[in-house]
């Protein structure tokens, strides 16, 4: 389907393209409470030394497992950290890893894809004959695996979640690219003497745009959701760094005693990547002639 | 009569409104007959005979009386028995009207079995039976195909076999041949045609093409923008036609007698049914148009067995609609 | 058919070989040395170096790998770094566990969703159609793990209906022949068993196939609402055949070729998610015991899981394209090229 959909947007301007689904997407009633959630989750991430009532890090024995209450809303875990500080400390964590990741994947996987796409023959065959290799095992084992490898830490989850999801772009980039290769307006730019970089970045990329900013904003949140994973497993942040998928994993003991410890960790990563999940929805609509017109 | 349609209106929302693809319109089909539905795309005539199988999804109203029975008053299990047992259909496009993941035998035992006492066994033998009827050559082996393997002038026999393969009393043929090519058409018209003799069965022939109804209609009803503006026997509707739209109809037809230079053109195009023009619907592309033409919409008027909507051939000024 | 099966299974080789070399590369290269995480910290640096040398870890990198694949080919992946055991071994004693899980999560997936899809698309709009969609939206927003802790909370905690964790009360172990619980208990007619096995199943399952659900549910809405336009739909209405022989003989029946390929794509990242869910579920599979391994530097056991999971996938995409074949006679593999 996309298929036809980057075919048919061919003939426009990217930049009227670009304003269409901004129209279309203020239409979109769920689309627009995503992106005020994102909104605010970005703002939490940015000013989020100003929003802690505590220190996240601060622990005190004496007042662990407190049920959420006035002091402590959302309660204190098994170290009597407050669970609400740590939390907003743990936004900026979650939404830079995925939008660097993605960033990250993006670009690699767009620069493979434009090459394989645009130059075909072997180059074309051994890039994808890679990135086959690489769909072959659940992007979430290869994380694993490459978060073993390289140790724990931020930078490290940022780079084994970026580098698993670079196929996927690449994929996208090359079909679209295989498509629009041989359309009219290309060759004509061959044929006025452009050179092929300048015909990838300015004739071919603009119209792989459109599907490419779906496919990462869902991206966002499938890095989102793979960086909690591997917090959960213990294989995200060096402790005692807040991270929201690390708290659930630490806190996995206490699931009868103190469940309020798991519960907002989890309310957290679930309403980030159901809104970047919203947000791709209402895009991947407002970029499809078919549902834009019903 | 074995069918009767009284009123019929058919009625689609729309986002700017309510949209009239049938409006007011009366026929009647006996045993035997074939009815020629004519007219452009947009006229209403591919909606009217849905509205009578109870397919469409628009809004219905008006009466469609079944040996004096109202299919409207049905339930939508009564319906699903008369369908494809005593009126069925077969439609324009036969690339696409089989469904491809299905071999012919089991889409035309699906019909057989449904509406008929049969066993499998008895079924498959129908079914080839029926494929015979159609000049399907060695069906035992062509039963076993699958869509694709067919061509269309073949695909459009299966549905016409699947179509028949309950005695049906009413056939209603939507474009039958206009996907196919030329030869092909003649050949699925002629079968049709032969078949409506052999097991007197009326017709419904929806069409655009006039040729095809001059060669096998017994009567004729001219549609523009969801409302009847003529209605005639073959005969007299070549013979004299009377509404300028079918005068421009019939002179648009290339004749080989006719020493014509340049073919008519009816000028203008059809307007939009969310967008009429006041008054008559045909008043923007008519020759003949007069002032009241554009205020006021004439009556279906009843002139020697036959009936057109014309104000050329009112004598009073009260016969609107 | 079979000369396409034939070339699809030669076309798999080179991509499982260039699996096992970025495995292979991510443990052996990339990684820190195993030997003080298997040893401990306080070995001393002979005893280090004997155990390298026991290992094979001081060849080259090139022939570590030629040794290793050597011994791979004829069934042999090495020796796990702390039981000892062959990994095959330690495979596959733990496999049945995550097979059984995987294909309750996919079965629970793909009933629910088609069934939900089908009838989001049937009744286009309506209250049941954006239900369905928000459930499906939901689905897969939900961190698998999350899901599962949550469930545990309530159906464990709450309710106390179902087992929190584990895959069967130790009491109740059947004989073992298949080493898949359910159908060892039902072939030595052990129903206590049986029930026990099927409680310690639900919620395991749906939790790992939550995900896979909402996205076939998703895929079969939109694969029905494509199908229910088509013309052999309308032709089926006129035959007069009932609205759930149209909807599921002709309608549902064509959208699935769509949907399968999703279920096949699925099944395989279930693996993946096993990890995941294992782990929360206590479920003594493949999945926690290779993270585990992972964080233990156990490189014998994580390359073999890794491969196993690979080849898995790669012969789901065969098996899913075979299929394809037989839900879709227009398609032809023998005369494609691809």
């Amino acid at each position: 389907m996309s298929e036809q959909n980057g075919q048919e947007q061919v003939l426009e301007k990217p930049e009227s393209q670009l304003k269409e689904i901004w129209y279309s997407l203020c239409r979109n009633k769920g689309a627009l409470i995503a992106l005020g959630i994102i909104v605010f989750l970005i703002f939490v991430a940015i000013f989020r030394d100003f929003l802690m009532p505590y220190d996240p890090n601060y622990s005190d024995m004496g007042k662990a497992f407190q049920r959420p209450n006035s002091e402590h809303w959302f309660g204190t875990d098994q170290l009597g950290r407050d669970i609400f500080s740590r939390i907003i400390y743990g936004t900026r964590i979650s939404l830079s890893v995925g939008l660097i990741a993605v960033t990250f994947a993006l670009t690699v996987g767009t620069v493979l894809g434009s090459i394989a796409g645009y130059f075909g023959g072997k180059v074309d065959t051994v890039i994808m004959r890679c990135m086959d290799m690489m769909l072959a095992v659940p992007s979430i084992l290869l994380a694993i695996t490459f978060m073993a490898a390289l140790g724990k830490g931020i930078d490290k989850a940022i780079i084994a979640i970026g580098l698993v999801s670079i196929p996927e772009y690449a994929r996208i980039v090359r079909g679209s690219i295989l498509s629009i290769k041989e359309s009219d307006y290309v060759q004509a730019a061959k044929v006025i003497g452009n050179n092929d970089m300048t015909i990838i970045f300015k004739h071919i990329l603009p119209n792989v745009l459109s599907s490419l900013i779906v496919r990462a904003t869902l991206g966002i949140s499938t890095a989102v959701l793979d960086t909690a994973a591997l917090g959960f497993l213990g294989l995200g942040v060096q402790p005692p760094i807040a991270e929201w998928g690390d708290m659930l994993g630490r806190a996995r003991g206490f699931i009868f005693s103190a469940p309020y410890t798991l519960i907002f960790p989890g309310m957290a990563i679930s309403l980030t990547v159901l809104a970047f999940n919203m947000l791709g929805d209402g895009l991947r609509d407002a970029l499809d002639p078919k549902s834009r017109n019903k | 009569m074995m069918l009767e349609v009284k009123n019929l209106t058919t009625e689609f929302k729309q986002k700017k409104g309510t949209v009239r693809a049938v409006n007011n319109v009366s026929f009647s089909v006996a045993p035997g007959e074939i009815l020629a539905i004519v007219g452009e795309s947009g006229s209403g005539k591919s909606v009217t005979s849905l509205s009578i199988m109870g397919l469409t999804p628009g809004k219905v109203s008006g009466e469609i009386l079944f040996h004096g029975e109202d299919l409207r008053k049905k339930s939508v299990k009564e319906m699903q028995d008369i369908r494809g047992d005593k009126i069925s259909m077969i439609f324009q496009e036969p690339m696409t009207s089989l469904n491809p993941v299905h071999r012919i035998k089991d889409q035309l035992c699906e019909t057989i079995i449904r509406h008929m006492d049969l066993s499998k066994e008895d079924a498959l033998k129908r079914a080839i039976e029926m494929l015979t009827l159609v000049g399907i050559p060695s069906p035992e082996k062509r039963i076993n195909d699958y869509p694709h393997q067919m061509s269309g002038g073949m695909r459009q026999r299966v549905m016409i076999a699947m179509a028949l393969s309950c005695h049906p009393e009413l056939l209603i043929a939507d474009e039958p041949t206009t996907a196919l090519d030329v030869t092909i058409q003649a050949q699925i018209m002629e079968l049709i045609y032969q078949l409506r003799e052999k097991l007197n069965m009326g017709v419904i022939l929806i069409t655009h093409d006039l040729g095809v109804v001059a060669e096998s209609a017994d009567r004729v009803i001219v549609m523009y923008c969801g409302r009847v503006l003529e209605e005639a026997s073959v005969v007299d509707l070549f013979a004299n036609p009377k509404h300028p739209y079918t005068k421009g109809l019939l002179a648009s037809i290339p004749r080989i007698d006719d020493q014509q230079e340049r073919l008519y053109m009816i000028r203008g195009m059809v307007p939009n049914l969310a967008d009429m023009p006041a008054g008559c619907s045909f008043s923007d592309r008519c020759d003949f148009c007069m002032d009241k033409c554009r205020q006021k919409m004439p009556k279906l008027k009843e002139v020697d067995g036959r009936a057109v909507r014309c104000f050329l051939y009112h004598d009073e000024e009260e016969e609107t609609e | 058919m079979i000369q396409y099966i034939i070339k699809r299974l030669l076309q798999t080789i080179p991509v499982l070989i260039g699996v096992s070399i970025i495995v292979f590369a991510i443990m052996r290269v990339f990684s820190p040395d195993p030997a003080p995480i298997v040893l401990g910290q306080h070995a001393t640096i002979e005893a280090t170096e004997a155990w390298r040398e026991a290992h094979g870890l001081n060849e080259p990198i090139i022939q570590q790998y030629f040794t290793y694949m050597g011994n791979a080919l004829q069934g042999d992946l090495g020796t796990s770094y702390y039981t000892k055991q062959p990994v095959t071994q330690e495979i596959f004693s733990r496999f049945p566990a995550t097979v059984e899980l995987a294909i309750a999560a996919i079965l629970f997936a793909s009933f629910f969703g088609i069934l939900i899809g089908t009838i989001s698309a049937v009744k286009k709009n309506s209250i049941f159609d954006n239900l369905g969609m928000l459930l499906a939206l939901i689905g897969v927003s939900l961190p698998i793990f999350w899901l599962g802790i949550m469930m545990i909370i309530f159906f464990s905690g709450t309710l106390g209906i179902l087992p929190s964790g584990g895959r069967l009360n130790p009491l109740l172990q059947p004989d073992h022949v298949t080493g898949f619980y359910i159908i060892d208990a039902l072939l030595s007619g052990d129903m206590a068993a049986l029930k026990d096995a099927i409680h310690h199943l639900i919620l395991p399952a749906v939790a790992l196939g939550m995900y896979s659900m909402a996205i076939i549910a998703r895929m079969t809405r939109s694969s029905m609402l494509e199908t229910l336009e088509q013309d052999y739909i309308r032709t089926a209405r006129a035959k007069g055949i009932s609205e759930k022989s149209v909807i599921i003989k002709h309608g549902l029946r064509n959208a699935l070729i769509p949907i399968v390929t999703v279920i096949g794509l699925q099944l395989g990242s279930l693996l993946g998610g096993a990890v995941l869910t294992e782990t929360v579920f206590s479920w003594p599979g493949i999945g926690s015991y290779t993270v585990n391994c992972i964080l233990k530097s156990d490189f014998p056991v994580v390359q073999g899981v890794v491969l196993l999971i690979a080849t898995i996938f790669v012969f789901m995409n065969l098996i899913v394209d075979i299929i394809y074949a037989f839900l879709d006679p227009r398609i032809k593999y023998s005369k494609k090229g691809d």
